[in-house]
């Protein structure tokens, strides 16, 4: 397995100490740890209230933790100055939202949109930034006469495809995900997580996935975190974690999804 | 109320010492909005309350002003805010650009260059370049900052894309000093060119927005574009109707219901000396010789 030698030799890519984050007197995640090898996809589950959202938008600098550190290639995300944070932002790491409209530029085409990365960190050639756009349109399964059309009059599975290609255009190390397929019906679904698959695959891409869906991560994940009330209950390989729960909850969680 | 119950050029002194800090904020760091605090004026917003706090506060009694709208020295703009000032600060005014020591403007840069100790005041609308890529003001300001400006291109590559071309003709980006992206108000792109290197000062003020920003002489002002679309500064194909120029930006005026139309120089004081030196035009009338 290639992705156990990588994690033997590298450095970790993402290394978490410690986090914790509280509302007020609530908590919404608690001591946190965990370290992303390159090429690695973390999925981190629990229902909701479980503290995931507030541990993701923590990890991807949307909201400080009020103690921890986050380790990104061993510099201290947390000391970075905004200007670094958003270089990081826009460059390293990628964002996709659950809501592709939080993600997209509704009023702009749909090769603006996976162009902006690109202009944002300095491309100022038309017909370069116009192809690259093509070829990401055409990886994404959107075809190549969308391109020039505005996100508001694609389907719901092909603006959240165009999410992913907006995101990974400049080529991020680092992915994060909001429940990628949520709000997507399941033959959609299944078709996104199949993409999603491949190019995780492909680019080696290292990737944070957070989910209630436990068929998602069963298919992306290589690890899995589940987290209750803020804390993580339980860790280990998916296939392990999924197929002989130890935590209480976990075994719950498991239990509770519908076989059809 | 008589006349002589203003202040001389209608703004109180503090309220013209204030402006004048934030002018001097805004040549010091050229191409930055500085905030300040707008007054009303006896005059509705979008006719130029931000042209005209920024030309009293520079008002001095030995001034001579002129004042354009689209180039024309005789449009309704122009002639209330020069009559605003004849009255107000009883300074000389002048339709001659060469003889003006400050020029009040809306959209258009004099075509006669503009030589040093001149004072160039633009009339801004909407000073945020950005404001129609990202209608969040914290977050523009924040971009101006960190210097975020890839999203000004992708409105430049929307243009590509759905024209072929980049299509915007008027208020078109510009970078200053290589630091902050700014609109220049909305002149033509022709006029882009003139913005940098200008040996006058050049004030903008936007005074609904309460903003100011300016560009010091000689500043570096540069359009954006992309490598492989690069700035173009572009004018009507023909030549003045009425003086013959043909470098000047023209004007298209609609003669009759058939179709017929003229062109004429948008800078009436560029036109009328050129006629006055003999130029002659498609449409100047026969046998006027001057």
């Amino acid at each position: 397995m290639t992705l156990m030698q990588n994690a033997i030799t590298a450095a970790p890519l993402l290394s978490v100490q410690g986090l914790t984050k509280r509302y007020g007197p609530r908590i919404g995640c608690a001591d946190v740890g965990f370290d992303l090898y390159p090429g690695e996809v973390l999925g981190i589950v629990g229902e909701s209230g479980s503290g995931k959202s507030t541990l993701l938008s923590c990890l991807a600098g949307h909201q400080r933790p009020d103690q921890g550190r986050i380790l990104f290639d061993g510099a201290d995300v947390l000391g970075f100055s905004e200007a670094e944070r958003r270089r990081l932002l826009r460059g390293d790491w990628a964002y996709v939202h659950q809501n592709p409209r939080d993600g997209l530029r509704m009023g702009v085409s749909a090769g603006g949109n996976v162009g902006e990365r690109l202009m944002a960190v300095g491309a100022r050639n038309y017909a370069a930034i116009r192809e690259s756009a093509t070829d990401w349109l055409g990886r994404v399964e959107i075809a190549a006469d969308r391109i020039d059309d505005r996100p508001s009059a694609f389907s719901g599975g092909m603006q959240q495809r165009l999410q992913i290609a907006r995101n990974l255009v400049t080529g991020p190390r680092l992915v994060f995900m909001d429940e990628p397929t949520g709000g997507l019906d399941v033959s959609v679904q299944a078709r996104l997580l199949d993409l999603l698959r491949g190019l995780v695959r492909d680019l080696g891409l290292s990737v944070v996935i957070v989910t209630h869906d436990l068929a998602v991560v069963r298919l992306l994940a290589d690890r899995l975190m589940v987290m209750k009330s803020g804390r993580v209950v339980e860790t280990g390989l998916t296939d392990q974690v999924l197929d002989d729960p130890q935590h209480a909850y976990t075994q719950l969680l498991v239990s509770s999804v519908l076989q059809v | 109320m008589t006349d002589q119950a203003y202040n001389f050029a209608y703004l109180d002194e503090q309220t013209k010492r204030m402006i004048r800090r934030a002018l001097l904020k805004a040549l010091a760091i050229p191409g930055y909005q500085v905030p300040f605090a707008s007054r009303e004026m006896p005059m509705p917003y979008g006719w130029g309350t931000g042209g005209v706090q920024v030309t009293a506060a520079c008002l001095t009694p030995d001034d001579r002003l002129k004042v354009i709208d689209q180039g024309a020295d005789d449009t309704t703009n122009a002639v209330s805010i020069r009559r605003f000032f004849q009255r107000t600060a009883a300074v000389e005014t002048t339709e001659r650009t060469a003889d003006a020591t400050v020029i009040q403007t809306r959209h258009r840069i004099p075509e006669q260059p503009l030589a040093e100790g001149q004072v160039l005041v633009y009339q801004v609308p909407i000073p945020e370049p950005l404001r129609f890529l990202e209608p969040r003001e914290n977050e523009t300001r924040k971009m101006h900052e960190l210097e975020e400006y890839g999203l000004m291109h992708v409105k430049l590559y929307e243009d590509i894309a759905r024209h072929g071309e980049i299509a915007t003709a008027y208020a078109y980006p510009v970078r200053v000093e290589g630091r902050y992206v700014m609109d220049p108000s909305p002149i033509p792109k022709f006029d882009n060119p003139k913005l940098a290197g200008n040996p006058a000062i050049q004030l903008f003020g936007a005074g609904r927005e309460a903003r100011i920003y300016a560009l010091p002489p000689y500043s570096d002002v540069v359009s954006l574009d992309f490598e492989d679309h690069p700035f173009t500064a572009s004018k009507a194909d023909h030549a003045c109707d009425l003086c013959g120029a043909g470098s000047s930006y023209l004007d298209e005026v609609i003669t009759d219901d058939r179709g017929s139309r003229m062109f004429v120089c948008s800078d009436t004081d560029f036109c009328a000396s050129r006629q006055a030196q003999g130029h002659r035009g498609r449409l100047s009338p026969q046998g006027a010789t001057p």
